[in-house]
């Protein structure tokens, strides 16, 4: 079994996206079993910032060699910041995905909730991997 | 050997000829001139008729196809396409006839476009067939087409989601957005099945309809399909089937007699015209009567013996140029009536028949997501006990070594390495053993030499691609220097190229 990084101060969901909370900030990406699972991702497509979502909204999509994938926002929010340095170097989403892959940057529109730790998280893939 | 076959204007060399056409009798005339291109482009190639023949002999030498090998796409149903379809397709009448010919100067090819609608509507279950859209996906444009102008006509127009159960088609929910309907995924069950507690909960007076892939991707009929349709319809809803699996159960389940509405045929899989080189296809679609008036035109209808052209009332309109892909119709028409009734039902139960041989000589080395009777295709997993860095396209790599086109990989999505083998009704025995026992020996290797899977394929022209870069760094047009610089090739002019040599 491969071992996957998950850092103990973000949050994460079931579908595999992670957030870390700054204030009233956060900063959204996918995590290292989500790039693993994928394999080699050749484009991200990121909304336009200033753009809405609501908890689970799909916002965006990350496409691998196998398949392209919704990514889900964790939390209601809106885009303030994408990482543009993506839309060149997509392969940075597998390499680094917890900080230079990181996807769009959100200003809260709420209070997260029904998030999991990463514990919590460690078991949501543990029970995937083993499909 | 020398396994690359360069691109056609690239063999030309200046003042050959391949034909000679005689001195013209007509005064030459000069074209617009804006009308001309002003840019350097290099023209017609020019070659020898010799030359001609070997460049595209030779590739077509290195092309895979049906008529070479088993190619066990799943989901695509890529069976034998019998030869006598093309003598009937060529046959002068059928052949040689114009489409803005008066209906009265065609009416035998009328009679054939008019016999092949029933006899597909009886093979379905349905009223009324329409051949018209080219390929599945537009009979499925159709067919979500046609339910939103049934929902409007009635004034009924708070519908505005379709539902898709995750095990169907890639198609479906994109169908439905490309109609403007808000897609709604519904889950799958445990068997394989639509999720009946996730259907009542998302199904609700904005449902226009389900589209529902029965057998689905997963290769599973669906139990409870009676009930997904009474749910369905309790709501006010349609149901729609992709008929893209139809040659798992004819002669055996009628689409219409289990609660379907409408339904669309790939004339291009089950009733074998060709397929696989982009077409031309075939998506004809049936519906029950109450569905009829909106349907595609133009259909053919029969008065008196006389065969004629109609577009219903309240028609969505055309969806293609003239009747649709008449050739395909000939070829779907002989096929039905070469085997008649009891020959169409031996087809879906060899093809249920053979998926499960598969099956069952493999579960044992390739887990397999769903393990129950499965219809026409099989769904394995690539994950080979003691082989962890061995994967699916590994394993699909390595099946060229042994002359095997691959299956579909990676789909369904839901099913983690998915291998989904679709082996048809019109592989022998013998191959379908030839089949298993590479599949064997490749789980063994992943064990024993991993390197033959990683490395794979040797004996094939082109060794493996490079799809990562080809993705992310595509070259799209026509660039020779790009070329030289993936391949390690030479050649650049005429005089360096390099000829192949045999």
């Amino acid at each position: 079994m491969a071992d996957y990084k998950t850092p103990q101060d973000l949050l994460y969901v079931k579908s595999h996206e992670w957030l870390k909370v700054e204030g009233d900030t956060a900063t959204v990406g996918i995590s290292d079993y989500a790039q693993h699972a994928l394999g080699d991702i050749v484009f991200v497509e990121l909304p336009d910032v200033g753009a809405s979502f609501g908890a689970g909204d799909a916002f965006g999509v990350v496409e691998s060699v196998k398949a392209a994938s919704d990514i889900y926002l964790p939390v209601a929010g809106e885009v303030i910041a994408i990482n543009e340095a993506l839309l060149d170097t997509p392969e940075t989403v597998n390499s680094d995905p917890y900080e230079n892959g990181w996807l769009v940057k959100i200003k809260l529109a709420g209070e997260p909730a029904g998030l999991l730790d990463a514990a919590a998280y460690e078991k949501v893939v543990a029970e995937e991997a083993s499909k | 050997m020398h396994t690359y076959e360069p691109p056609i204007f690239e063999l030309s060399g200046a003042g050959k000829i391949g034909a000679w056409l005689p001195e013209t009798g007509v005064p030459e005339t000069a074209l617009p001139a804006d009308l001309l291109r002003t840019d350097d482009l290099a023209g017609l190639p020019e070659l020898s008729e010799t030359e001609v023949v070997r460049h595209f002999t030779r590739i077509s030498q290195r092309n895979f196809c049906i008529d070479t090998g088993m190619y066990p796409l799943g989901s695509c149903t890529m069976k034998y396409n019998p030869k006598i379809h093309e003598d009937a397709a060529r046959m002068p009448g059928f052949a040689f006839i114009h489409p803005l010919q008066e209906d009265t100067s065609v009416q035998g090819a009328l009679r054939l476009t008019y016999d092949l609608q029933a006899l597909l509507a009886e093979i379905s279950g349905f009223d009324q067939v329409c051949l018209q859209p080219a390929a599945g996906a537009q009979g499925e444009f159709a067919g979500i087409l046609v339910f939103r102008a049934y929902h409007l006509d009635r004034g009924d127009d708070q519908r505005d989601e379709v539902l898709c159960p995750n095990s169907a088609h890639g198609t479906n929910p994109a169908t439905a957005a490309m109609v403007g309907f808000k897609v709604v995924e519904i889950a799958t069950d445990p068997r394989g099945n639509v999720d009946l507690a996730d259907l009542r909960a998302k199904v609700g007076p904005r449902t226009a309809g389900l589209m529902l892939t029965n057998p689905n991707t997963l290769g599973l009929f669906d139990e409870n399909v009676h009930e997904v349709a009474a749910i369905v319809h309790d709501a006010g809803g349609l149901m729609y089937g992709d008929g893209a699996n139809f040659n798992a159960i004819l002669g055996i389940v009628r689409p219409g007699d289990v609660g379907f509405d409408f339904m669309h045929y790939n004339l291009h899989k089950t009733f074998t015209t060709p397929h696989g080189g982009g077409g031309p296809g075939c998506g004809a679609v049936g519906c029950k009567t109450f569905l009829a008036p909106y349907l595609p035109g133009p259909i053919v209808v029969e008065n008196d013996d006389q065969y004629s052209s109609f577009t219903p009332e309240k028609s969505i309109g055309r969806l293609k140029t003239f009747k649709g892909n008449f050739g395909m119709f000939v070829r779907a028409y002989t096929y039905i009536r070469m085997l008649g009734a009891a020959g169409l039902r031996e087809i879906s139960e060899n093809a249920v028949l053979n998926a499960n041989y598969l099956r069952v000589k493999l579960h044992d080395l390739y887990p397999v997501a769903y393990d129950r009777t499965c219809m026409h295709e099989v769904v394995l997993q690539g994950k080979l006990k003691g082989a962890p860095d061995i994967h699916t396209l590994d394993i699909a790599k390595r099946l060229i070594d042994f002359g095997f086109h691959p299956p579909t990989v990676y789909f369904p999505i839901s099913v983690a390495e998915s291998i989904m083998i679709e082996p048809t009704e019109t592989e022998s025995k013998r191959n379908l053993d030839a089949f298993i026992a590479a599949m064997r020996q490749i789980a063994r290797e992943a064990v024993e030499s991993p390197e033959l899977l990683h490395n794979a394929p040797t004996t094939a022209p082109v060794r493996r691609l490079d799809e990562v870069g080809a993705a992310r760094k595509p070259i799209l047009k026509y660039d020779r220097a790009a070329i030289n610089g993936l391949r390690g090739d030479k050649a650049t002019t005429d005089d360096q190229l390099e000829q192949p040599t045999y």
